[in-house]
């Protein structure tokens, strides 16, 4: 039993597939070690048993009947609890939408229970996404397997310690500046946000409209690829959605080679700022990439500069609006101060209660961006910062096939190190960024442990928008350089987690 | 709340330029709502046509109604408007419990369609040319129902309560520019500026264009400045403006009210107020600030409406006749006078005279029937004459049996009457009721030669030269014949009696 | 040097419905005065004729067809309310008219 839990998904579904294995004892394996084990790394925020396995064994039904509907059949998942689902609560990490059962499915909470995915439970994030360390959600941080005083990243802490402590085989999380890519580096998993649009946005609790995008959480580059594979697609119900498909990663993972790659650095991203063995796990990638007769060219994209600030007035933007609809009258919580309060007055005082301080500076800040008088000087200018950004991106691409930089500028740090500090916190997400306000795919993959602490580290490849196959590709090749290096994935050197820990 | 000093309105015409500006919006009468596939429909059970997407709920997004586009640019089109080859949806933000997402999916600096004219003709028969700023595509809110206070109206009620049904259903918000010059004539310029949009959506079945359904509502803005300034003033906007009458005298009443404030050297406040159509005034609501700020941002959500200049032109060739110049064309077609043809539009019996003429009526007859008998039917059930159980053809059917001598007038109304209480088709009402006038002269001349028995004298008179002693006897037949004889020939026949 | 003031707070917080009280608004004028400066720097990054990108990919036209789909039954919509009466969502009594 000990072994499931370390299996990847594909090997999982290659087992459930041949009938080695049933759906229903992976899901139990999975959901009772979840159980068991969750109060060291808080990565769920609800577990059902009864749910979970009920859909197990109609996966098993259907196989018994000669129905496989995915590549990933049977295999048990955990769902970021900002995706809506009918049969758990989805709170987005937040009180104010504490026990809220939404009365529809999120697409892709719809896809992979029509692709034969049984969910093990929500996981825990950054209240809305607002975080790089989970450590803003409402019900608590949650911890890194690798060390349980340590962050596992954020937004999406929960579904990366899920992973990486394998309490899930795989995950899905959303990434609106890097809550997939930023705790897949810091937790030695993988993690990928797709184009914007190549998945839909349809049940996703919005953060920013224009930036969010929902991704695998994984242990495994092909585990990503066959995931992504499930989940994505044009979506008549997300307008912003792609209408065209991209085509299978997975089978882009299965024909990767380094023949005629190009590589780029960011001049911007790949010094300064960055921990020295983050720095040094980078450079090694790089140059295990040279011997393999990979071009490295060093690329210049200015803007870079400009883009945590560029995000840091979009996201409040558009999250202020977006949040706007939590008023305590159709849905969540209500809080009624004394005497006879208008509805204003409950308005407020819910959203008092009901929001944690830092969405609350978002909802403030991104109020005063959207002001007359300030629109352009903040919103209106930081979006001609992503055309510039955009630009650089298309220069560079123009040199090279791919970018890569460090994922996260640290590893995983203390938790409550940088609660206080919003804008050291912010920096968590220098490299991530870009790539959503331009609306390209990144995706990190582990390239080591720093030696100065022995923490996971990540190495983030970067392609043009709807070139997630060659992103896939590059980092499949990545990995099968370390996975050669070190026999095993990255993850097997982790510390397992044992119940009284912590 | 007590109607404020008013200066008599010509002295306020006489004083000061009134500056008008009327914001109208048309609900569209798509199947789905403009976001979401929700029923567009009138009456249902509260909150039974909803869905994630209008209620708000977290994770819901929009999908936009490519009906309600079209209807957008035909509107645009039929106002003279540019369509803009490129506009966005924005985000106009603010709370309110009727707002599901609090905030409105609209367009703000790109609107569908832009810089159009309407010329509006008003009784007297002048034509002001009202310019158009803009029209452009938004959603509408739910309902509130305010339980608990004396008026149902907001102030002193206890609670409130949503039904979001209405919430997201399409509209197109027609927005005009200042209208100056309009003087005396400002308060029936904006009543005829909002029938003509009324009219004009109504022809093009974009819309159910029932103002008391709220299918088209208006927001009426008046200004005053001292004559021969140029410096715009204070202007106020007044809204619950739910007929074409209530558009008249709400702008009646505001030129006079702040006539009388800036006479004594007062200061207009710009607000938004609130029109009492049973009382006769506006009363102050908000204070409404151009620092209201809506925070508008493009809707991240949708991606751009580029319509192609194919598809405009298709709608563009789709067009109705514009109803302006349709009138002109049948009032010289009908040959009516000028006070003929206006009971017939301000009657809004233009479409049926049209049908009943089509059916082959003569247009004069078609008048008489719609504007008289037709109307007082209507009037005594209730109905408007669209609503009555009768349609063009049967008219017109009634009206060629008149013609050829087989009813008279007044079977004819009983015919009418027949087909309203669904006795069945003219004929069949005919049969049963056994309306026929009697041609047979033998019959005639017998009830003749009987009455004149009854009355003799009658016979000298008329030789004398009194020809109106005729009628008593003729009224005698028409008894003895049920009425079914055509009073006209009865009395050719008494009046050739009477020569022989 | 920031523009953020106590009041301006209060202004914004009223804008979005978030009651502060007195030491929150001095809390977050400070915190947000920090975050305005650093971001400020985006103007300097941006001359006039640069196009602000609002969709990160270029699409247009997405639109729907006008057909009735399924909606949520009554119960279903009110299932999240806090209060309702009537089949309609309830609400405290609104301070001002639209």
């Amino acid at each position: 039993m000990s072994e499931l839990i370390t299996k990847s998904a594909s090997e999982l579904a290659a087992l459930i597939d041949s009938k080695e294995i049933s759906s229903v004892e992976a899901t139990e394996a999975f959901f009772d070690r979840s159980e068991k084990l969750n109060h060291l790394t808080l990565s769920y925020l609800h577990l059902n048993r009864e749910t979970a396995l009920s859909a197990a064994k109609a996966a098993d039904e259907d196989l018994a009947g000669g129905k496989r509907h995915s590549a990933l059949h049977g295999v048990p998942i955990a769902v970021k609890d900002n995706l809506t689902t009918t049969d758990a609560p989805t709170t987005a990490g937040s009180k104010i939408l504490e026990g809220w059962v939404p009365q529809y499915d999120s697409t892709v909470v719809k896809k992979i229970r029509a692709a034969g995915l049984p969910i093990i439970g929500k996981t825990n994030m950054d209240e809305f996404a607002m975080g790089s360390s989970t450590e803003y959600s409402a019900y608590g941080p949650s911890r890194n397997p690798w060390d349980l005083d340590r962050i596992p990243g954020g937004s999406g802490g929960g579904s990366s310690s899920a992973v990486s402590g394998h309490l899930a085989p795989l995950a899905l999380g959303s990434d609106t500046g890097g809550s997939i890519r930023f705790p897949a580096a810091v937790t030695g998993s993988v993690g990928a946000k797709p184009t914007y649009g190549a998945v839909s946005r349809y049940g996703l609790i919005a953060l920013a409209s224009s930036l969010d995008q929902v991704g695998p959480v994984t242990n495994t580059v092909l585990d990503a690829a066959l995931l992504q594979d499930v989940i994505a697609g044009h979506d008549p119900h997300d307008s912003t959605s792609l209408p065209d498909s991209l085509g299978s990663m997975a089978e882009a993972v299965k024909t990767a080679e380094f023949s005629g790659l190009r590589v780029g650095v960011v001049k911007q991203l790949s010094s300064d700022g960055f921990q020295a063995g983050v720095k040094s796990c980078f450079d090694d990638t790089i140059s295990k990439l040279t011997s393999q007769g990979v071009e490295i060219v060093e690329v210049d994209c200015p803007s870079f500069e400009y883009s945590v600030a560029a995000y840091y007035l979009i996201l409040p933007a558009e999250a202020s609006s977006n949040l706007a609809r939590f008023d305590s009258v159709r849905f969540g919580l209500q809080v009624a101060p004394e005497g006879n309060p208008t509805i204003e007055r409950v308005m407020a005082a819910t959203r008092e209660a009901g929001f944690g301080p830092e969405v609350k500076r978002r909802i403030i800040l991104g109020t005063y961006a959207l002001s007359s008088g300030y629109y352009d000087a903040y919103y209106g200018s930081a979006q001609k910062v992503r055309t510039l950004i955009q630009q650089d991106l298309e220069n560079a691409f123009s040199q090279v096939d791919v970018l890569l930089t460090p994922t996260a500028p640290t590893t995983a740090f203390k938790i409550g190190e940088k609660v206080n500090d919003p804008l050291a916190m912010y920096l968590n997400d220098i490299a991530t960024i870009p790539a959503n306000l331009a609306g390209i795919p990144g995706m990190s993959v582990p390239n080591g442990l720093a030696a100065e602490d022995g923490l996971p580290s990540g190495v983030q490849i970067l392609a043009p928008a709807k070139q997630d196959a060659r992103m896939y590709r590059v980092a499949a090749l990545i990995e099968g350089l370390y996975t050669s290096e070190w026999g095993a994935p990255l993850i097997a050197k982790a510390p397992g987690l044992v119940a009284g820990n912590g | 709340m007590a109607k404020e000093p008013l200066m008599d309105f010509d002295k306020a015409i006489e004083k000061f330029d009134v500056v008008i500006g009327l914001e109208v919006h048309v609900e569209l009468n798509t199947k789905s709502k403009m976001f979401c596939g929700c029923a567009n429909v009138f009456g249902s059970e509260p909150n039974t046509n909803v869905c994630p997407i209008c209620l708000g709920l977290p994770g819901a997004l929009p999908a936009v109604n490519k009906k309600a586009v079209e209807s957008s640019i035909a509107i645009g089109l039929a106002l003279g408007c540019e369509i803009a080859p490129n506009g966005r949806f924005a985000r106009k933000n603010y709370f309110y419990p009727d707002l599901a997402k609090n905030f409105q999916t609209s367009q703000y600096d790109e609107p569908i369609a832009f810089e159009g004219k309407l010329d509006v003709e008003i009784s007297d028969g002048q034509t002001f040319e009202v310019l158009i700023e803009r029209a452009h595509m938004e959603e509408d809110a739910g309902k509130l129902t305010h339980v608990g206070g004396a008026t149902g109206r907001i102030q002193g009620a206890e609670y409130s309560l949503v039904d979001f049904n209405r919430a997201g259903v399409p509209l197109v918000e027609i927005v005009t520019k200042p209208v100056f010059g309009a003087g005396a004539n400002a308060p029936e310029l904006a009543g005829a500026y909002v029938r003509s949009i009324r009219d004009i959506v109504k022809a093009m079945d974009v819309s159910d264009a029932r103002m008391e359904r709220g299918n088209v509502r208006c927001d009426a803005n008046v200004s005053l400045r001292p004559k021969g300034q140029e410096k715009l003033g204070t202007r106020t906007e007044t809204k619950n403006v739910n007929s074409i009458r209530s558009v008249e005298n709400a702008v009646r009443y505001e030129i006079q009210r702040q006539a009388h404030i800036l006479d004594r050297g007062g200061s207009i406040t710009q607000e938004t107020r609130h029109w009492h159509e049973d009382r006769g005034y506006t009363s102050a609501g908000r204070p409404k600030s151009d620092a209201d700020d809506y925070r508008y941002f493009p809707e991240p959500d949708l991606v751009p409406v580029q319509p192609e200049s194919s598809w405009v032109e298709s709608i563009r060739a789709s067009l109705p006749e514009n109803p302006q110049h349709r009138r002109k064309r049948l009032a010289a077609e009908w040959g009516f006078s000028e006070l003929e043809f206006r009971d017939v539009v301000n009657g809004d019996l233009l479409d049926l005279v049209e049908a009943t003429v089509a059916a082959g009526t003569s247009p004069q007859a078609a008048r008489k029937w719609w504007t008289g008998e037709l109307s007082r039917q209507a009037n005594a059930q209730e109905l408007s004459p669209n609503e009555l159980e009768i349609t063009p053809e049967e008219v017109a059917k009634i009206q060629s049996l008149i013609d050829s001598g087989d009813l008279t007038d007044r079977m004819a109304r009983e015919v009418v009457a027949g087909v309203l209480a669904k006795e069945g088709s003219p004929e069949e009402v005919i049969e049963k009721r056994g309306l026929r006038v009697v041609t047979d002269e033998g019959a005639l001349i017998a009830a003749i030669d009987e009455a004149l028995s009854q009355q003799p004298g009658v016979l000298e008179k008329i030789r004398e030269g009194k020809v109106q002693a005729a009628g008593a006897v003729i009224g005698a037949v028409m008894r003895a014949m049920g009425g079914q004889v055509d009073a006209a020939r009865v009395r050719e026949l008494i009046l050739e009696r009477a020569a022989n | 040097m920031s523009e953020i003031t106590p009041d301006l707070v209060r202004h914004l917080a009223s804008l979005s419905r978030i009651l502060v009280t007195d030491d929150e608004v001095e809390k977050l004028a400070g915190e947000l005065g920090v975050i305005v400066d650093s971001v400020a720097t985006v103007n300097k990054a941006v001359s006039g004729d640069v196009v602000p990108t609002s969709h990160p990919l270029p699409m247009s036209n997405v639109f729907r067809e006008d057909e009735v789909g399924p909606s949520l039954t009554q119960e279903e919509a009110l299932s999240g309310a806090a209060a309702s009466a009537e089949g309609r969502f309830k609400v405290a009594a609104i301070l001002d008219e639209d």
